[in-house]
């Protein structure tokens, strides 16, 4: 009985290997922040033009691994890499989609929206230096607000994630003690706190906890109705986390200066901007060993901008202003085939 | 054990006796495979992570120390290597008692219609996966844990005595001993299972005989079908321990991941698998060198627990 | 008299003791069995409907199910228990009939219960050094193979132990009778051993059920259907991992959907299996 079920497996190995033909033609890893609306844009090109392209979520630092390794077609980060990188592993990047990190809380009596932070603030509360809410630092922001006295519990990101990457660097560029302690990576030395995984855990711990205060994706924040906290921009302006202010943040960035579109959104210029932005990239060689597949790839990405920006919304992600697409497609002239010439247009 | 034939009856074929040979090839490779394929494991580890071990040196093990940054990379994994220990110790301590009550209940008292749909059951434990106890744990049991045993706890801890260093943390139903005994719960049905398929394999005139001179339940458990299947019941312990050392997702969720030495019992802290499983989709260069290294220390562990294991059986075994 | 009378009595409190013991801590289990079974029924029964079992898993914010997940879960699953039950039944008769007491099979029996509690990412992590890297591809082969690696030392090690159970006698009886020793291996000791066997086998299988970190490395996942396994392919595990963890409550409600499943799958499996295997007669 055994042999023929071995015999029945194997011929059904063999003649899906080798009769179906493959049903997704181009595959890419990486980054979780924008799994969704990578997932969401392929399905409605599949829909459209019959062309699969698959997608999975393995983290920023998997999708860098296997572009570099070349298991995939392309790779996806949330932490650009840094020019001198890039050309050193044959890659270049671009921009897609943008998101921000929203501090949460969990302080019995006082509302959404209520209690004003900085980044000073906020880094000297994860360096476990203010401790109480009702700490003088944090009052001389929250005049009339009722901070109870209760002790601050930190909740951070357990797992290396993109959102801990965007907030440390944040934290490094507004506050010199943080900087020179635990400073700016994907998953660092946290002095104090818990660690939750992933969104889910961070925002768990913080309902579970009065007196606690995390960090969460901005479409998380939002989907979960979480009760967030208004941060000071480089303006001096207090600002809520709104897909529109997540824009401001873009708008003001300087690309054009950024070579190889290595630029964080922290802390922008304009009124509106929050503070906590960040754009998620995209990782393709620059020299294809197989010209149809990087062609694919980039078509994708121009199918995206073109039509793709109603759906990333609906996600609850920020797009990227028109100027800036229209760079990104510029530089796509550099990706070049066996034969040196452009696999794009 | 090995059964020797010297000379082959007329009866059967010579064919049945010339595959004796291959079938014992057959099934010495089959032994041989999952040598190599463990000895490859640990090839790629120690490749993988040699440039930490040799960076970091004993320091590795004994640092407590870890801080990714790639500006002051320093990897210490000492918190996450006394973490591993002290929940799967405590998981095991939880889990075996309970393993063995069910496995003898199923054997020797269970009426036999609710015999099938209670091995079952326990079973079916085992199938859950694991992200499903892992946020099981985080939504359902923590809560509960954080509201119904941290803060009585804690609250009824004398100051200043030894219970108020013991029951210190942050009562929200996260760390060490909420771990562990999540752990527990996932370990509970592999060893029950393994335990009763044992049982069940002793000879009935084993039991009754036993039975006959008037032994109680008990004694027939403790004095005569236990000590039969004792090599196979630590082998039913190695699996659960097994999967406790190794178990990522789940503990992962609720034991607060922390990397510095735990506190107490409700303090966060780690384990090496947990610390895998966190840090090593986004890791690169030397920090996913140590994470691999981390993954050959949890090896070198089981090593060393195996062979006193096998040390404490083989003094029993003399007694 | 009066002593061995109180002796009498001391051994049936202890024996009343014992058994309450097995009982109290029998029903601690099935409560806790039931209470996780309530939140994975109450959460994941939500999301069943024909959706499930037809079309491949959505991004969020469209209607989907789980089919590629289901097949691609199937194929690997299977495929990696037919390894892992070919080396691991082999490996553990060789184990308990031809090893003895040699230094190699100490080894081996060593080597392999260091093999049981590998954590599953590191069994992902070799598997993708010899078959993904190599090859350029995540394939559905890699997966079956990582998943092979995590059963078969579980049911070498319970071959193993049920196997060495079986009397002597069986065995002597066996070769007097004029067999060669794989019949008696493949009819008297297997059959003889085949419930513990088989009890190995679904522990197995219900770990691998459940596991993603192996196969996040070596099968990646796939958005949509397909039956190659030289590609990369779908997995209930992976979709649930992935979806849980999204914000989206459509995502979640199939990720929990997909747990249910699994767990039932793990119920309706064992359940067969052992309605063909005999319960032993007490």
């Amino acid at each position: 009985m055994l042999k023929t079920f071995v015999a029945a497996i194997t011929a059904t190995a063999v003649v899906a290997g080798g009769g179906v033909a493959a049903a997704a033609n181009i595959s890419g890893a990486g980054a979780t922040f924008p799994a969704p609306v990578y997932a969401k844009w392929a399905e409605s090109y599949k829909a459209q033009t019959n062309n699969a392209l698959n997608y999975q979520a393995i983290g920023s630092g998997g999708g860098k691994k296997q572009i570099i390794a070349n298991t995939v077609d392309f790779g996806a980060s949330d932490k650009p890499m840094k020019p001198d990188e890039l050309a050193a592993n044959g890659l270049q990047q671009f921009p897609t989609v943008i998101g921000g990190v929203v501090p949460v809380m969990n302080l019995p009596g006082v509302k959404a929206g209520q209690v004003r932070l900085t980044g000073d603030v906020l880094a000297d509360i994860y360096l476990g230096l203010i401790k109480k809410w009702n700490d003088p630092v944090i009052a001389s922001w929250n005049k009339g607000v009722p901070l109870p006295n209760l002790p601050i519990t930190v909740v951070h990101r357990s797992d290396g994630s993109g959102t801990s990457f965007l907030f440390t660097s944040y934290l490094t560029s507004e506050n010199p003690k943080w900087a020179a302690g635990p400073g700016a990576n994907d998953a660092v030395n946290w002095p104090v706190g818990l660690g939750g995984k992933g969104n889910d855990g961070v925002a768990a711990f913080v309902k579970q906890t009065p007196g606690s205060i995390g960090y969460v994706e901005y479409a998380y924040a939002k989907q979960n109705a979480m009760d967030y906290a208004v941060m000071r921009n480089k303006a001096g302006k207090w600002v809520l986390p709104t897909a529109a202010n997540f824009a401001a943040a873009a708008a003001g960035a300087k690309w054009n200066a950024a070579p190889g579109f290595y630029l964080l959104l922290l802390d922008q210029p304009g009124a509106s901007a929050w503070p906590i932005t960040g754009a998620t990239f995209i990782l393709v060689h620059s020299k294809q060993t197989n010209a149809q597949a990087g062609h694919d790839v980039l078509s994708f990405f121009d199918w995206a901008y073109k039509n793709g920006d109603a759906a990333a919304a609906a996600l609850d992600y920020v797009t990227l202003p028109e100027p800036v697409k229209a760079l990104v497609r510029k530089s796509w002239k550099t990706v070049v085939g066996p034969d040196g010439k452009p696999v794009y247009k | 054990m090995s059964i020797t034939v010297n000379a082959a009856p007329r009866r059967t074929t010579p064919r049945g006796f010339a595959f004796d040979p291959i079938f014992e090839i057959l099934c010495f490779t089959a032994a041989t495979t999952l040598l190599v394929a463990l000895g490859g494991v640990i090839v790629a580890l120690a490749i993988g992570g040699w440039p930490a071990l040799s960076k970091f040196g004993i320091g590795f093990v004994t640092g407590s120390t870890w801080d990714p940054n790639p500006d002051h990379e320093i990897y210490g994994a000492a918190g996450p290597i006394v973490g591993t220990l002290i929940t799967s110790a405590a998981a095991l301590l939880m889990a075996l008692p309970v393993a063995g009550g069910v496995a003898f209940f199923l054997v020797e008292l269970c009426p036999t219609p609710l015999r099938r749909p209670i091995g079952t059951a326990v079973e079916l434990l085992a199938g859950i996966p694991s992200i499903v106890y892992g946020m099981w744990g985080l939504f359902v049991f923590a809560p509960f844990f954080a509201a119904h045993v941290e803060t009585p706890l804690m609250a009824a801890a004398p100051t200043g005595s030894v219970w108020e260093t013991l029951f210190s943390g942050i009562p929200n139903g996260s760390g060490i001993l909420a771990a562990s005994i999540i752990l527990a719960v996932m370990i509970l049905p592999f060893m029950a299972a393994t335990l009763r398929e044992l049982l069940n394999t002793v000879p009935a005139q084993v039991r009754e005989s036993a039975y006959g001179l008037g032994a109680t339940t008990a004694e027939v458990v403790m004095s005569v079908t236990l000590p039969y299947v004792r090599r196979g019941a630590i082998g039913a312990v190695m699996l659960g321990l097994g999967r406790a050392l190794g178990e990522t997702m789940a503990v992962t969720f609720i034991i607060g991941n922390s990397h510095g030495f735990p506190k107490g019992l409700f303090d966060s802290g780690s384990t090496i698998a947990s610390t895998i499983a966190n840090e090593f989709n986004e890791a690169s260069g030397l920090q996913s060198s140590a994470l691999i290294a981390l993954g050959l220390v949890l090896f070198l562990i089981t090593f060393v627990v195996l062979a006193l294991a096998r040390l404490m059986l083989r003094n029993q075994a003399k007694v | 008299m009066a002593v061995s009378k109180r002796r009498i009595a001391g051994r049936r409190l202890g024996n009343v003791v014992f058994v309450a013991f097995c009982g109290v801590v029998t029903a601690v289990a099935l409560t806790a069995l039931a209470l996780i079974l309530y939140s994975l029924v109450t959460q994941g029964l939500g999301g069943f409907n024909l959706d499930l079992f037809t079309k491949s898993t959505p991004a969020a914010g469209t209607p989907g199910g789980l089919i590629n997940a289901i097949v691609g879960s199937i194929m690997m699953s299977v495929m990696g228990m037919v390894i892992a039950l070919t080396i691991g039944i082999l490996a553990g008769t060789w184990l308990a009939e031809y090893a003895g007491e040699s230094r190699f099979g100490a080894v081996v029996r060593f080597l392999n219960d260091v093999l049981l509690s590998a954590p599953s990412i590191l069994i992902g992590l070799f598997v993708y050094e010899i078959l993904v890297f190599p090859f350029k591809t995540f394939s559905g082969l890699a997966g079956s193979v990582a998943l092979a690696m995590l059963a078969a030392p579980v049911i070498t090690r319970t071959t193993e132990d049920v196997l060495k159970l079986q009397p002597i006698a069986l065995r002597e009886s066996g070769v007097a009778l004029g067999s060669p020793v794989w019949h008696v291996i493949r009819n008297i000791l297997w059959r003889g051993s085949a419930s513990g066997i088989l009890t190995g086998g679904l522990l197995a299988f219900a770990r691998i059920s459940g596991e993603t970190a192996p196969l996040l490395f070596t099968a990646l996942n796939n958005q949509f259907f397909s039956w190659d396994m030289t590609h990369p392919m779908a997995s209930l595990p992976v979709v649930i991992f992935q979806d849980a963890l999204t914000p989206y409550p459509d995502l979640n409600r199939l990720a929990w959907a997909g747990a249910l499943l699994i767990a039932g799958t793990v119920l309706a499996v064992t359940l067969v299996a052992r309605a063909f295997s005999k319960e032993p007669k007490r």
